[in-house]
């Protein structure tokens, strides 16, 4: 088999199978996804609480909004623990693990791996290309619309919670700088905010993706990210 | 040696007794041990009374009128006559010429010592024809009393953000104190108005310690600025609790409910009206029932509705007032799953005719 080096494409069959993802990309992959799902809750519920119930008593025994904060900090940070990790992983891990991060754009092969794949979405070409990592359409917007996404919304996400701090202080020493760059702290929450909803569309356009290659595609996409191992359908290329 | 604050006190009848009371209440509103009203007392009867100097810019006054409230148990006396405010063309007793006089008299005899305390914005533009105060543009009798001061506090808002001059456009071109003044020590105390009690506690402080109080990264005194309204509020447990009032005659508000979604700047302002609250700690806006407009933060009034949650984010003709970060994130949402649902449609149609191409080519081997 035969394999551009940058854009991961397969040039010559015949294929077989491949490891690609290892174990911690996989493992982060699935951390983030779970919690995504009660940050996105969660998070909307701070931004726009529900109507109060106004019956059940003092405020003294109910403590469910606190809760609801709670539990978007303690996933904020395991998805910011779990995004470290993923970046450490990058550095020391086989080189699909650095695609997301830094696409090869230097590179004409890249280029035109992207352009192929663009083609094939807007239906004017009727073959996929194999692949054997990301293809760089889904390299660049995993670059571009989560880890930049993700890397926005930490960072704003911090500096709203190291308002608990004094200015200069804690937390707030790392990132009072957010604030002074938005311009105001609604700013910075509004931008939160806004970023919640980049990533949503990320993962919609993600998952329809997803499901549309292991259906239609060449090769598997969504049993790679549970094993590891890409497999092709069609073992002639 | 001229007069100490004690005899200064003295001089204009305030009893001993109601110097202490002074001293120990201002050492509690600084978080001071009781070592520390000792020390203020101390102090005050020793050391030299030291001048400040009151100047108003571009502004409402609403400083000073706060300020001369401050309630203490001396509040008009005492704390008049404790800074020992040697000018302030507002509240003193001479006027023209002679309260002039006064300030260039203070100048040339406490050089370097007197306190400049600034209330309202300097104003830059049409060179600082917008604030002539005795003829003299404020923006350069700023300059000219500041060369020789100790250390500049920056009263309220307008002096040490900009306020409602600065709001945008600006047509004066104000700009906080900082911005004209750089080479000496600002304090900065915001809020519109700042705490009275606040007010008297910072000058305290600088006479009885002769040193600036800490302060934190944007300049304000920690012991005021450290933490925001909503840390201490004292309906925060409706907050946990998440019972939040969404109208003001609504259940929730006759209930007492967290002012949250009512637009409540509470959690990103920071001040102290929730400890020391106002007029004798008689109230403060959340307490009365209205949210926190967030008045001493960096340009407040630039910062969207004091009513609302969710501030508009477009600007207004693309979709009034009411675009919150919410319905534009969901219009986009929505917008993606139809590129989605439509793509998909394009899809299995195109698989469906490959399939039947196949089928036929098939059929005719």
């Amino acid at each position: 088999m035969k394999v551009d080096k940058y854009s991961g494409r397969v040039l010559q069959g015949p294929v077989h199978d491949i490891y690609v993802y290892e174990a911690p990309v996989r493992l982060w992959h699935w951390i983030t996804v779970a919690m995504m799902f009660p940050l996105i809750i969660t998070g909307y519920l701070i931004g726009d609480p529900p109507l109060p119930v106004y019956v059940g008593g003092e405020a003294t025994e109910i403590y469910t909004f606190a809760w609801v904060r709670i539990i978007h900090f303690a996933c904020a940070m395991i998805f910011t623990v779990a995004l470290g990790m993923r970046i450490y992983w990058a550095f020391v891990g086989n080189h699909h693990a650095r695609s997301i991060f830094l696409p090869p754009v230097w590179r004409f092969s890249w280029w035109k791996g992207l352009w192929d794949q663009a083609m094939y979405y807007l239906f004017v070409n009727k073959e996929s290309p194999s692949w054997i990592g990301h293809n760089p359409l889904a390299q660049i917007a995993m670059c571009a619309m989560f880890f930049l996404g993700s890397l926005f919304i930490i960072i704003t996400g911090f500096a709203l919670y190291a308002q608990q701090w004094s200015w200069g202080e804690g937390w707030m020493f790392l990132f009072s700088w957010v604030h002074k760059l938005f311009g105001s702290t609604q700013a910075v929450r509004t931008a939160h905010h806004l970023a919640m909803y980049y990533l949503i569309i990320f993962s919609m356009a993600h998952m329809y993706m997803v499901f549309r290659e292991d259906i239609m595609g060449h090769e598997s996409v969504i049993g790679t990210m549970v094993n590891g191992i890409r497999m092709f359908k069609t073992k002639e290329h | 040696m001229s007069e100490t604050y004690y005899e200064s006190f003295r001089r204009q009848g305030i009893s001993r007794r109601s110097f202490l009371q002074f001293c120990s209440l201002t050492a509690a509103s600084l978080g001071l041990s009781e070592a520390g009203a000792a020390e203020i007392e101390q102090a005050l009867q020793t050391k030299e009374r030291v001048p400040v100097i009151w100047l108003h810019g571009l502004e409402c006054t609403c400083c000073t009128e706060a300020f001369i409230r401050s309630a203490h148990p001396l509040a008009k006396d005492v704390v008049l006559s404790m800074i020992s405010l040697d000018y302030d063309d507002t509240i003193m007793a001479s006027a023209g010429h002679q309260a002039e006089e006064h300030l260039e008299q203070t100048i040339e005899k406490y050089k370097g010592k007197y306190i400049l305390a600034v209330e309202g914005t300097p104003s830059l533009a049409e060179g600082g024809a917008h604030c002539i105060p005795g003829g003299e543009p404020f923006t350069q009798k700023l300059r000219r009393v500041a060369k020789d001061c100790q250390a500049i506090i920056s009263w309220g808002s307008c002096a040490a953000w900009g306020c409602v001059q600065a709001a945008k456009p600006n047509p004066t071109q104000s700009v906080p104190v900082h911005k004209v003044i750089t080479n000496k020590p600002i304090i900065k105390v915001p809020g519109c108005p700042p705490i009275p009690e606040v007010m008297s506690a910072i000058v305290t402080f600088l006479i009885t310690y002769e040193r600036l109080p800490q302060l934190d990264s944007q300049g304000r005194p920690k012991m005021f600025y450290s933490q925001r309204i909503h840390d201490k509020c004292y309906r925060r447990p409706h907050f946990d609790a998440g019972q939040f009032a969404e109208k003001f005659d609504d259940e929730g508000a006759r209930m007492g409910y967290c002012l949250y979604k009512l637009g409540c700047k509470g959690p990103t302002t920071y001040n102290a009206c929730s400890t020391v609250r106002w007029n004798d700690g008689l109230s403060f806006p959340i307490q009365s029932g209205h949210g926190c407009i967030g008045c001493s933060e960096n340009d407040f009034w630039d910062k969207g509705s004091f009513y609302e949650h969710l501030p508009t984010i477009l600007p207004p003709g693309f979709g009034g007032i009411e675009m919150t970060a919410d319905k534009v994130g969901l219009a986009a949402v929505a917008v993606t799953g139809a590129a989605i649902a439509a793509h998909a449609a394009l899809s299995a149609l195109q698989q469906a005719r490959s399939t039947t191409r196949n089928d036929k080519l098939a059929s005719k081997e």
